[in-house]
């Protein structure tokens, strides 16, 4: 089989950032101790080259490329530029991180920018081998960087549950994918899709496959009820580790759940939709309930996040376009918001003292005005007040749902945001209403601030003007 | 007139200005109040341009601003006015320049930020009168809680947390199902204008679910009893400032918003439920007046005054489907509907002179309680001249414009059924009993205490304050000619969207008011 050299021109970023990560990582071994911070700046500047060359892409047609295992699309293009500027954020923050042992070392970039390539090969995948190639990648750096502060019980606990816990749903996903597989005769998400919609009885190991499929998907997503390991992820890993894990990947987990679900077993839609139902459901009700019972942020964030996931979900299952672009926008906004959220909580820890407790925030509007006022702003936009981000990704979820006759979801999603509002809110009384309980100045570098602002301003900024990104999520769907 | 965009100016100068005052902080807090108070009183005079260029010869949106926004939605950046809207938008912006002036001194904590939450608040409250777009509408009716919720968080009394938090999850749980309702609504007829909402045409149930997804909204605004408990809460712990501004004209967008959207939209439904809110309005009228007479704390009274007196306004609203009903004609509908209006905007003015008149004794004294006091007209003569006269107001005295809007609805009501006007009536016994018992045992008698003996009677600036609203009061009370005149069209037109039926060709029913022609 021979591959013209323009199809390696469509895999360019996916290139770059994989040679990067290489160079990254022999440059870090021999000149690592003498000039730290030479790897953070490469990766910065390989993401940013990636981005633009990743734009630059976004209008061109769909193609599949490399006997059908790696495909571009307009929505692939959306997705990996939206991650790259997301762990662009997550990386000028987690610079500010300082582990038992001061600052982190080079390899967290290079671990991150391996995930960076785990998801861009997942976002790209044509072929079930191709999505679990690209999970695998993901999930084995994701693991690595938990386990990052290796000193500490509580990041290496972490770290094994993660490791448990994803390598059973790997394998429950494997197992779904060999049953499709042995039932439609294909790896290729095409193949399978046109073998599904063809006559043919609607056997029972496909929907044993969809079934393990789903629950590889939900693992992934952290969806209740394969929710277990988030809190403890989020809370035992490093902070850096834990905005990391907490923003990118679930865009890549949209991806993997559009192509598998939507691209492949579109015709099986009745059938997950069913299951995602449920999924949706419980998982707002649990994260938004059990969020309110925390008074550690890292675990009170981690059960938004899977409220979040939940409202997510909803979209994806509404079926239309309308709902995958809402989704999409979603996971968009909610990964700004989330290394925003996290960020935050970088911020206000110093050397020697890594902040996790809801009362580490308290009086931040003594301490710092302004930064409270970010913090205010995200999240209100996770509660989805208006006029910021999260409202519009809420309304539009919504808007899908209500549009396929599904209002009773609708209602059950909105009156479990107003039990989310409360957490949120309780944190902006401890900023707002305490006093603070140390006066120690806040230490924040120049590039965080900048950061922190910029993550801010955009939160409200897209609030004021949803309008391009909406029409932009919509438009490569389209 | 037309060209310059009037309505974005008045929301979004308060607006930069707030901003602009949490950037300056530093400058210190007496530039920081100058700059604020500036911007408001620039705001209010602006917002005479409304009046002096409106036309009151038609019930059409005036000033409108159309300017494509999300078209994803396709939501517009659509602004506003008609009789009933703007001159709510007047009394927010001349309440305003008050509560900026009734801070002035007593706010000395994050000064730039109090001011800066009060201008923000502004323009997110006229943003809500203005909006012709139900994306616009929501944003600002969302965005106005969060200054609120940090006014009576920050600078709030002691119980302030559990007060505020409960102010915000209340008010935000009314509001999303309203924005479901908005969502289906604009699924059905393909804008989110409201404007297009007034035209569709919706089957009963659906008008029924859509009524009860804004009456959630609407009545915990109001508020209408039973869900009015947040209200006592938020007013007993919120700054005088934030007091006077829940009253003043928080309260109102509630009574707005059933004007604007409950009766336009679900006509049907209004009918068919309308017994339910005239319950509830008489509820609060009576119960509500009971309570208040029982009161301790002078804000938690005027609270609970408060509550009977929005009874008053959306008794007066949902009157016209049993006055037309009975008379057979449109003819006297607008009666009630119109005091209900002039009823919001009297009470603005009286609630919050109330309010800054219990502000001013606080600041004093630093009690709230009706027991503390006693006698404070030998000390501060001036004072409970004031004290004195809006209390009369409240109670609704002949002169003052709290009579108008009372009389009109009583008139309504004797006119629709005489069971409803007798318990409305009773608001005239209640109200003058608590508004003229709390001023008898804090205004007369000998003087209860040393404290009293040590009050000062107020200076110039809360003179001029008290003043203002008393020559409002008054104005509006001898002469509300000018008001009335103002909604009259707009009125009219609501009477006529509201006695078309809704309901879709082939469903007959309830839709009574059919046969009926303006």
């Amino acid at each position: 089989m021979s591959i013209p050299l323009s199809d390696f021109l469509l895999l360019a970023p996916e290139i770059f950032v994989l040679s990067m990560a290489c160079i990254i990582l022999v440059v870090e071994a021999f000149v690592g101790a003498q000039r730290p911070h030479l790897s953070y700046v490469l990766s910065l500047l390989t993401l940013l080259v990636a981005a633009l060359l990743t734009w630059n892409m976004l209008d061109t047609e769909r193609v599949v490329v490399l006997g059908g295992t790696f495909i571009h699309d307009p929505m692939a293009a959306l997705l990996k530029t939206s991650i790259f500027l997301i762990v662009i954020g997550a990386f000028v923050y987690a610079r500010s991180f300082h582990t038992s042992k001061g600052p982190l070392r080079g390899e967290y970039y290079v671990l991150g920018l391996f995930a960076v390539l785990g998801m861009m090969v997942m976002i790209s995948a044509h072929s079930l081998l191709t999505i679990y190639l690209g999970l695998e990648l993901l999930s084995l750096s994701l693991y690595a960087m938990v386990a990052f502060d290796r000193d500490s019980p509580l990041a290496s606990e972490a770290a094994m549950k993660y490791f448990v816990l994803g390598a059973l749903a790997s394998g429950m996903l494997l197992y779904g994918m060999s049953m499709l597989y042995g039932a439609t005769g294909s790896l290729d998400l095409a193949e399978i899709a046109a073998a599904l919609s063809g006559p043919g009885e609607n056997s029972m190991i496909l929907i044993f496959g969809l079934c393990f499929i789903v629950v590889g998907l939900a693992f992934k997503f952290g969806a209740v009820p394969f929710h277990m390991w988030v809190p403890d992820v989020y809370d035992g890993a490093p902070t850096a580790v834990t905005l990391f894990i907490g923003s990118a990947p679930k865009i890549a987990a949209f991806a993997m759940a559009m192509r598998l679900l939507v691209e492949s077993m579109g015709s099986l839609a009745v059938d997950w939709q069913a299951m995602l139902v449920i999924m949706s459901v419980l998982s707002l009700a649990l994260g938004n309930l059990i969020a309110i019972a925390q008074t550690n942020i890292k675990r009170m964030l981690a059960y938004s996040t899977i409220s979040h996931v939940g409202f997510l979900l909803l979209g994806l299952l509404a079926g239309t376009t309308e709902g995958y672009s809402a989704a999409m926008f979603y996971a968009i906004t909610y990964a700004l918001m989330a290394i925003g959220g996290f960020g935050m909580i970088i911020l206000i820890s110093r050397a020697g003292y890594e902040a996790n407790q809801l009362d580490d925030f308290k009086g931040l509007n003594d301490r710092s005005p302004w930064f409270a006022f970010m913090m205010l702003i995200l999240m209100f936009s996770m509660a989805g007040v208006p006029p910021t981000v999260g409202f519009y990704a809420k309304l539009s979820v919504l808007q899908a749902i209500i549009h396929v006759d599904m209002v009773w979801l609708a209602l059950v999603a909105v009156f479990f945001s107003i039990i989310g509002a409360f957490y949120y809110i309780r944190l902006i009384k401890l900023m707002y209403f305490d006093k603070p309980e140390t006066e120690a100045p806040l230490a924040v570098s120049t590039d965080m601030q900048m950061a922190i602002s910029l993550n801010g301003l955009l939160v409200l900024g897209l609030g004021l003007f949803p309008g391009s990104l909406l029409a932009l999520c919509a438009s490569v769907l389209a | 007139m037309i060209d310059t965009p009037l309505l974005s100016l008045l929301i979004w100068l308060p607006i930069a200005g707030g901003v602009a005052l949490l950037v300056m902080d530093a400058l210190g807090n007496t530039a920081c109040r100058q700059t604020a108070l500036l911007v408001s009183i620039a705001t209010f005079l602006l917002s005479t341009g409304l009046y002096s260029g409106f036309d009151i010869t038609t019930a059409a949106m005036q000033f409108q601003e159309n300017v494509p926004w999300i078209d994803a939605f396709n939501a517009n950046y659509h602004l506003g006015v008609d009789g009933i809207s703007m001159p709510l938008i007047i009394l927010t912006t001349f309440t305003t320049v008050l509560v900026l002036l009734a801070g002035w001194q007593v706010i000395q904590t994050k000064t730039a930020q109090y001011m800066a939450a009060f201008l923000i608040m502004e323009g997110l409250m006229i943003g809500v009168f203005a909006a012709l777009d139900a994306v616009l509408f929501y944003v600002f009716w969302e965005a106005m809680l969060v200054p609120m919720f940090l006014i009576i968080g920050i600078w709030g009394g002691p119980n302030r947390v559990y007060a505020t938090i409960k102010f915000f999850l209340y008010t935000f749980f009314g509001s999303v199902f309203m924005l479901v309702a908005l969502i289906y609504m604009y699924l059905k007829s393909g804008s989110f204008s409201i404007l297009d909402f007034h035209m569709l045409s919706m089957s009963m149930t659906e008008q029924v679910l859509i009524f009860i997804a804004f009456l959630l909204a609407f009545a915990v605004k109001v508020p209408m009893w039973p869900v009015h408990t947040w209200l006592p809460d938020a007013h007993v712990e919120a700054p005088t400032g934030g007091s006077v501004i829940l009253a003043a004209i928080m309260l109102k967008i509630g009574g707005y918003g059933f004007l604007r959207f409950s009766l336009p939209i679900t006509p049907d439904a209004s009918h068919a439920l309308d017994w339910l809110i005239i319950l509830m309005s008489l509820v609060a009228v009576v119960y509500i007046g009971f309570v208040a007479l029982v009161q301790q704390d002078m804000k938690k009274l005027i609270a609970y005054s408060s509550i009977a007196h929005m009874g008053f306004v959306t008794l007066g609203i949902f009157l016209v489907f049993t006055l037309v009903d009975k008379n057979g004609s449109l003819q006297g509908a607008a009666l009630g509907m119109e005091g209900g209006v002039v009823q919001m905007i009297s009470h603005g003015f009286i609630s919050g002179a109330l309010f800054l008149c219990v502000g001013v004794l606080y600041d004093r004294m630093h009690s709230r309680q009706i027991n503390d006091y006693g006698g404070v007209v030998n000390t501060m003569p001036v004072f409970a001249a004031f004290m004195v006269f809006f209390a009369m107001a409240n109670a609704g005295l002949p002169g003052t414009s709290g009579f108008v809007g009372e009389f009109m609805v009583i008139l309504a009501s004797f006119k629709a059924n005489f069971w409803f006007a007798f318990l409305a009536a009773t608001t005239l016994i209640l109200g003058a009993a608590y508004s003229l018992w709390m001023v008898k045992r804090v205004v007369f008698g000998d003087v209860a205490n040393d404290n009293v003996q040590a009050l000062e009677d107020i200076n110039a600036r809360e003179f001029v304050i008290l003043a203002t609203l008393a020559g409002a009061v008054l104005l509006f009370g001898l002469w509300p000619a000018p008001l009335i005149e103002v909604m009259h069209a707009s009125v009219d037109n609501l009477l006529a969207h509201v006695s078309v039926s809704k309901l879709p060709v082939q469903e007959t029913g309830v839709a009574l008011l059919n046969a009926v022609q303006p």
